[in-house]
């Protein structure tokens, strides 16, 4: 966490705003006049993660960046919902690319806006789990070795929602997906199987790799603004519920995004040149369950109960809070 | 033909022409519910509302909203139990937010501004108020405020009522008691002191008033028969604590006992333990458990050295000893005796077993009842049965406290209002509660509440200076913060930053927000992550 949290005042800095703090304290989604990268009218579902972590990273790059930005935005969920001919509820510039390729369009951007000499214009390149982690990834992997002046934010919503809910490398042990349906010995996804992304890209040595989720604003902005603060390549994973996808409720989408973090499932992390050097501690610690419970996917998980799996899932999240020391009193490991 | 980019056949537009809002089945709508602890408060003060302006050190404003329905916050901030307090959602997250300790801050610096609030516009409606207890000031003060001339006729020699003679000094020192009666005087109030009305029709025809509001307390105290030969030895507990008030301090004895348990009886006790009483012993009947008295005096007397006796009743009282029977309670919590006696030293006996209501004066009014335990009936406009003629405070059957009595005082006045400009006021209905569940209290800090401090216990057994300070500017502020505004939006933009339709308009500071429907899918999300639930979802009508 590289930010001061700040305490009393009703609510510190656990809001969006607070009128008892300062202008400078308050997030950049409290400011009236904030870009609105994404803007209505846009057709993602009710409660869309995906949507709304977008505009809550985009917003802040483009305060971070005084407005002078190019985004690169790959096939898939947020580039289907935000153009639908002759739409588009972009206010910022941006450029579409197939489904594998926007790391490799960003790259190409930036060099381009290098030899014109235009080094002030920043690139953030974005998309979704399935054209980061899986089809788009040896391109990734490419923009990583070279690290070239982009910073790619993957928004993960843990499956290929766009075209129906299909498996990605992202989606998690148990979890149901049109292709990986609830029967069997062993309903769900696998265990032990997919890729952790933001593990992979530390091990290409770039100077940031963050973790962020759409549960808490101010770890998000801070962890962008610092991002834009550095030149190279950059990576930001950021978990997005997808209501559709995870069968939960719309209006539940941060309260599930909440409890994966403080379930400890997913760790809010920060690491530069290949090394750990920030975590987000958990506030208030939860078991899997809790989290688990609010979201169809996981419904035969529950009925009949599978000890084992549940077991297995909270395990997972131990392991976690231990090697990233996500209890405040823990002392971090160094990895 | 215009020339358009290669494969482009549609002009590019916006987003904003997809009017999303129709998908909606549901529509989020800013609610203000009623906070637990307005609907707590037994003078309907609007603390949430106050403690709002509080919160960003607006105490002008703060106290100008505790004067719309309260005109004594000093004196509250001291005396009143707080039940807004027991009901604080607070106290279900770590502590409540110390309300009175706030108020108090208020209320001392208003009188340190020395900040005064104006009559109204004279309506010549003329409105007689006989008493200035609390519930009698308290009309005063809503009526003036309304442009009615009041007349106050008071049978004793100073002004406040309970507020002087009930309530002592090392609890509600008296330059606050003054400070805050000088105001409501300084809005025009005709005041006549030591005028006791005998004949009520006689004093409204010769004053020509329009209404009457009848505030004269209970301060008979009531009497047990207990056996005695010399009755000198048995003092009345008001008695006592009236006599304070006067230029000789009461004089007592060395070994003192205080019967009764209600806070008056505690009230005594401290006060014998100050005057100098070697010992002083509290009997009552039940047990702590059972006993009306408020928990904080009784923890207060015993830190004090107050000593205590329960489930005993006196039976006996002679030169130096009394007799008590032990007593034991029965199912339904009565006590019963038991035939156990015992002898305890004793030279002054203080009876505090109750109060009642000088109704004498109005024994031959036409249409007043007067109930069988000597209380004034009195409608659900607090008029008598008599036409014009209201009654309120201890006089009338309810709790007897300052703050429920000041609460009377204003809502008489506001049907005497009524009353005078011919038509029935009908409170407005009152908002859901906002209940402990409506909150998301993820969002808010952990913070112990800030803590009052005492004067020393040497002290507190010697003299009769105030027992419990008032909080520093600072810490007030702080107090206040911890209002986790339940039910009421208190602009922390969570709404307007959650909304993934940017469907959500922030209007500004103090204006709060406005839901845009044009965009609005009614996913629910605002409502849902508002941490104060000031948010509900409604079925969409079509």
């Amino acid at each position: 966490m590289s930010y001061q949290r700040i305490k009393f005042y009703q609510t510190g800095t656990f809001t969006v705003g607070n009128r008892l703090l300062e202008e400078g304290e308050r997030t950049v989604q409290a400011q009236k006049d904030r870009t609105n990268s994404l803007n209505s009218g846009h057709r993602a579902c009710q409660g869309c993660g995906e949507a709304l972590g977008a505009r809550y990273a985009l917003d802040a790059v483009m305060r971070a960046t005084h407005n002078q930005l190019v985004a690169v935005n790959a096939t898939g969920c947020l580039e289907v919902f935000s153009s639908p001919y002759p739409e588009s509820a972009w206010q910022i510039p941006w450029l579409h690319s197939v489904f594998g390729n926007a790391p490799a369009v960003a790259s190409g951007v930036a060099a381009a806006l290098r030899a014109k000499g235009k080094t002030d214009i920043r690139v953030v390149a974005q998309g979704g789990d399935g054209a980061t982690v899986d089809i788009g990834f040896g391109c990734l992997s490419g923009m990583f070795e070279r690290n070239d002046d982009v910073l790619y934010i993957c928004y993960d919503n843990e499956a290929y929602m766009n075209t129906g809910v299909q498996r990605s490398g992202a989606t998690p042990a148990r979890a149901w997906t049109n292709t990986t349906q609830a029967v069997g010995t062993e309903p769900g996804n696998p265990m032990n199987v997919g890729k952790n992304l933001p593990r992979i890209a530390m091990a290409h040595g770039i100077p940031l790799v963050a973790t962020a989720s759409v549960a808490d604003l101010h770890d998000l902005e801070t962890k962008v603004t610092k991002a834009m603060s550095i030149r190279g390549a950059r990576y930001i994973h950021i978990h997005v519920p997808c209501p559709l996808g995870w069968k939960s409720d719309p209006a539940e989408t941060i309260k599930v995004a909440r409890l994966a973090v403080e379930s400890g499932l997913f760790p809010l992390f920060e690491a530069e040149g290949g090394v750990v050097t920030d975590r987000t501690p958990i506030r208030k610690q939860v078991p899997v369950e809790q989290y688990l419970v609010l979201q169809g996917r996981f419904e035969h998980l529950f009925s009949p109960r599978d000890e084992q799996a549940l077991a297995a899932i909270q395990a997972m999240a131990d392991r976690n809070i231990h090697l990233y020391a996500l209890l405040p009193t823990e002392p971090a490991m160094g990895t | 033909m215009e020339r358009k980019p290669f494969a482009i056949t549609l002009d590019p537009t916006s987003s904003l022409a997809n009017h999303t809002g129709n998908w909606r089945t549901m529509r989020p709508i800013y609610l203000d519910h009623l906070p637990p602890c307005n609907q707590g408060c037994p003078a309907g003060e609007n603390i949430q509302g106050w403690l709002y302006e509080a919160e960003e050190g607006k105490y002008e404003e703060a106290w100008r909203k505790i004067m719309e329905e309260n005109p004594f916050p000093a004196i509250h901030g001291r005396v009143c139990y707080h039940p807004c307090e027991t009901v604080c959602n607070r106290g279900q997250l770590d502590e409540a937010v110390s309300i009175h300790s706030v108020e108090r801050f208020l209320g001392d610096h208003a009188i340190e501004q020395g900040w005064q609030i104006e009559a109204g516009k004279a309506t010549g409606k003329r409105v007689l108020i006989i008493g200035a207890g609390p519930s009698g000031l308290s009309a005063a003060y809503h009526l003036s405020r309304m442009g009615h001339a009041v007349t106050i006729y008071e049978a004793g020699p100073k002004l406040g009522g309970m507020m002087r003679f009930g309530i002592p000094q090392y609890r509600l020192p008296r330059n606050i008691v003054d400070a805050e009666i000088a105001r409501i005087e300084a809005m025009g109030v005709s005041i006549h002191m030591n005028r006791k009305v005998e004949n009520l029709e006689m004093a409204i025809k010769e004053g020509i008033f329009n209404a009457v509001f009848l505030a004269i307390g209970a301060h008979l105290s009531k009497r047990v028969d207990i056996p005695s030969p010399d009755t000198g030895r048995i003092v009345d507990a008001l008695g006592l604590l009236k006599g304070m008030e006067g230029k000789e301090v009461p004089k007592i004895g060395r070994r003192v006992v205080v019967y009764g348990g209600g806070d008056t009886a505690i009230d005594a006790a401290r006060t014998a333990k100050r005057l100098g009483a070697e010992e002083t012993l509290l009997i009552y009947r039940r047990d702590r458990e059972h006993m009306p008295a408020h928990d904080s005096e009784v923890k207060e007397a015993l830190e004090e050295g107050v000593l205590t006796r329960w489930l005993s009743m006196i039976r006996q009282v002679d030169e130096n000893v009394i007799t008590v029977e032990e007593m034991k309670l029965d199912e339904k919590g009565y006590p019963q005796p038991t035939g156990r006696m015992e002898t305890l030293e004793a030279d002054t006996v203080i009876l505090a077993v109750g109060q009642e209501v000088d109704t004498r004066f109005l024994q031959d009014v036409p249409g007043l009842e007067i109930s069988t335990d000597g209380v004034i009936q009195v409608d659900d406009t607090m008029m008598t049965g008599r036409l014009g003629v209201f009654a309120g405070g201890d006089m009338v059957p309810a709790e007897r406290s300052v703050t429920v009595a000041t609460g009377h005082g204003k809502k008489a006045a506001r049907h005497i209002d009524a009353y005078l400009q011919g038509f029935h006021y009908a409170k407005p209905p009152s908002n859901s509660v906002a209940i402990f569940d409506r909150l998301n209290t993820w969002y808010y800090t952990d913070a112990d509440q800030s803590h009052q401090p005492y004067l020393d216990l040497a002290r507190r057994r010697a003299s009769f200076e105030e027992v419990v300070g008032g909080l520093d500017a600072s810490t007030a502020l702080l107090e206040a913060r911890r209002c986790l505004s339940c039910g009421n939006c208190f602009e922390c933009d969570t709404c307007y930053g959650v909304c993934p339709d940017n469907a959500i308009i922030k209007l500004g500071s103090g204006k709060r927000y406005e839901i845009n429907l044009e965009y609005c899918k009614g996913c629910g999300m605002c409502a849902e992550e508002c941490p104060s639930g000031a948010i509900d979802m409604i079925k969409e009508i079509r």
